[in-house]
């Protein structure tokens, strides 16, 4: 396949690995993304760094980032008559305090997966008797589309169509993350579809205002290690700044057409992250326009019934944050595995631990 | 018991789609609900089990077929029953026989379907070599099915007495006899209306003649399994734990086509956990292995095969895949609903 094979071919992998052996020395890099979390896990990535190099997951993985209290007001939804909760397949399996849409789905609430926001609005013309609540998870890569739904109910007038908007801005967690000084890290691999969005100049302040280094990077085996090669040769001269590895995607600019989307249809405001609490400014919400497709305001009443959740066992937020490797939580492949998950990490197809149980363990 | 508590209780104790998956939670269904009933005392989790009768050693096996929707490109919910019944049979290293065939309609189903599907399970059950000799009819009020569910059974003799999962050893050669993830990427295309103009077709086939060449040229066949819920890693794992051996896989060697490998990376899907439904991992001892690949590869079912792998001594029940960078990665079975009513 074109732009896939090329990046995983074996003889570019061996060369750009005798010019890490090189380049080695001690650093910690974290895979911001999850979906790098997953390629590193899948082609055995980590046997092929240098001794003193180490990947470690961050918090890009926009189904383990959200927090346990908007899933279980999301899943309460499901209790009401002739409402259909419409979500990513990702969201099937993750537990929340008390069940998880595929738990609701065996006890006859009408959960539907789509692969597009636009599909749940298709779903909801099709069934004008049914409220359709889309639950809207994802980074600045999901949120265009969700944009673009919003806008396409407008156009049809919808009054059963709604989103419960949990989006999040990645840069403003970044801050938070690098400010918090809980993990220091050596580079960050910076998420290359969430630049295709946002530009990779929106990461300037990782070097300028933390001296750290940042490689924007694509997902296969060849990208995730010249974005690791970007940044060590960057700790060697000892000058950080924003690589962009990814050329075949990104770009410095924004993409100025789903800029404007987001800029139409939403707002920045403060969100609540699993694990990282409330950062100022990395979310968004629907701005006044679009407000009557806000299931958060549609159904305030029920939403405002659902007790936060109670202290749980899961340690999915310091898995994270990057301080707790998944195989070190005293709970991985014990109480929580892929059957019987206590948090997000262990389920969704872009978690931290879910990667390593599926191909590290 | 509180409210939380009595909630939790509720949902633990009911069938998930999950259950239905062929990975680890239907294995776990199986031994609490059924094997914990009535389980045969010799079950070894193989797809038939094979019984003495006089001189003559049956294989008897039984499968239901749910898919949604009822045609899709390369098959249908007839093909499929028959196809999936007789491949069951053959993985005892068993001739085909007879089959019987029942099905469960949901009130308003058009004739003319059922004729269809009826058409295509008579040709197929032609191209497998058995006859369709018994089988069963109800008609269930509109909702309470949907469309049609179809269940075969069949009976076959057995060949070559011994061929089972558990039975493989350390050094077999592991066959596969084509490409990977063909029909569970057909079918959700069908179903979903996904990337429009993409062409792909299910595999869906009886591998009769495949199987039964083989085993007539005196291939020193060890187990075979067709792997469909759940795909080669789903079959491959169960086979590693039934004989308690390890298996390394080469991923450059595993056939997939380009556009199902275009499907799996657009939606996140492993091509090695997508269900096949014409396709046969054959474990053969090593001295076999070049004999056993030319005659699969003068089948038409089987020209795309190719030896994929090797079983190991190592760690009992671990499958580990060469990528295709040359590094070393679990091969782990699918957990949780793939893609529900693919068969």
């Amino acid at each position: 396949m074109k732009f896939i094979d090329e990046f995983r071919r074996k003889d570019l992998v061996q060369a750009v690995v005798r010019r890490l052996r090189e380049l080695a020395a001690p650093a910690v890099i974290m895979e911001v993304c999850g979906t790098h979390t997953m390629s590193a896990a899948r082609f055995g990535l980590k046997s092929l760094l240098p001794e003193p190099v180490k990947l470690i997951s961050g918090p890009g993985c926009p189904v383990c980032v959200t927090d346990q209290y908007d899933l279980d007001k999301f899943l309460a939804l499901g209790d009401q008559p002739h409402t259909v909760l419409a979500s990513f397949g990702d969201m099937l399996r993750v537990p929340g305090t008390h069940t998880s849409l595929e738990k609701q789905r065996a006890q006859g609430a009408d959960v539907r997966f789509v692969y597009a926001p636009l599909d749940a609005v298709d779903l909801a013309r099709r069934e004008p008797d049914k409220q359709v609540v889309f639950f809207g998870v994802g980074f600045e890569t999901t949120m265009p589309t969700t944009a673009l739904a919003l806008k396409s109910a407008g156009a049809s007038g919808l009054d059963n169509f709604t989103l419960f908007c949990v989006h999040k801005t990645m840069p403003a967690a970044l801050r938070a993350l690098l400010d918090s000084g809980e993990i220091k890290v050596s580079g960050l691999l910076l998420p290359g579809h969430v630049t295709t969005i946002i530009g990779s100049e929106a990461y300037e302040f990782i070097p300028r205002d933390f001296g750290v280094p940042g490689a924007v990077t694509g997902f296969e085996p060849l990208d995730i290690l010249l974005g690791v090669e970007a940044i060590l040769r960057q700790l060697v001269e000892g000058r950080p700044r924003v690589d962009n590895v990814y050329p075949r995607a990104v770009q410095v600019q924004a993409n100025p057409q789903a800029m404007a989307l987001l800029e139409e249809v939403f707002e920045p405001d403060d969100a609540l992250w699993r694990g990282l609490g409330v950062i100022p400014g990395s979310g968004v919400r629907i701005r006044d326009r679009y407000r009557h497709f806000d299931a958060r305001t549609r159904f305030a009443p029920i939403l405002a019934q659902v007790p936060p959740p109670p202290p749980s066992a899961c340690r999915c937020g310091e898995v994270l944050r990057g301080v707790l490797p998944p195989k070190q939580c005293p709970l991985f492949d014990k109480a929580c595995n892929p059957s019987h998950p206590l948090g997000p990490c262990m389920v969704s197809g872009e978690g931290a631990c879910a990667a390593v149980y599926r191909y590290e363990r | 018991m509180n409210n939380t508590e009595n909630r939790k209780q509720k949902t633990e104790n009911r069938v998930l789609l999950s259950h239905g998956a062929g990975g680890k939670e239907m294995a776990t269904l199986i031994e609490r609900v059924f094997l914990n009933c009535y389980g045969p005392p010799d079950y070894a989790g193989d797809d038939s089990a094979t019984l003495e009768l006089g001189a003559h050693r049956l294989a008897f096996t039984t499968d239901s077929f749910v898919v949604d929707p009822l045609f899709f490109p390369g098959g249908d919910i007839g093909r499929l029953a028959v196809a999936g019944t007789v491949n069951d049979l053959l993985t005892a290293a068993a001739r085909p026989l007879v089959l019987s065939a029942s099905f469960i309609i949901e009130e308003g189903l058009e004739i003319e379907v059922l004729s269809r599907i009826a058409a295509s399970m008579e040709e197929t059950a032609r191209e497998a070599g058995v006859a369709i000799v018994t089988g069963d009819t109800k008609v269930v009020p509109k909702g309470a099915a949907d469309k049609v569910f179809i269940t075969t059974a069949g009976l076959g003799l057995v060949l070559k007495e011994g061929v089972s999962g558990a039975a493989v050893r350390p050094g077999d050669a592991i066959l596969l006899t084509g490409s990977v993830g063909d029909h569970g990427a057909a079918v959700m295309l069908a179903r979903e209306k996904l990337l429009e103009g993409a062409s792909m077709e299910s595999d869906a086939a009886p591998l009769t003649e495949l199987v039964i060449n083989l085993l007539q040229a005196g291939v020193d066949v060890h187990a075979m399994r067709d792997p469909t819920r759940g795909g080669v890693a789903a079959a491959l794992n169960e086979i590693a734990r039934q004989s308690r051996v390890s298996m390394e896989i080469q991923e450059d060697q595993v056939p997939v086509k380009p556009a199902v490998a275009a499907v799996c990376e657009a939606l996140g899907l492993d091509a090695f956990q997508v269900a096949n439904e014409g396709k046969m991992l054959i474990f053969v001892a090593p001295q076999d292995a070049l004999k056993a690949l030319a005659l699969a590869q003068q089948s038409p079912y089987g020209r795309e095969a190719r030896i994929i792998g090797e079983v190991g001594s190592g760690l009992p029940g671990r499958v580990t895949v060469r990528t295709v960078i040359g590094t070393a990665r679990i091969l782990d079975p699918p957990m949780g609903e793939l893609l529900p009513r693919i068969c």
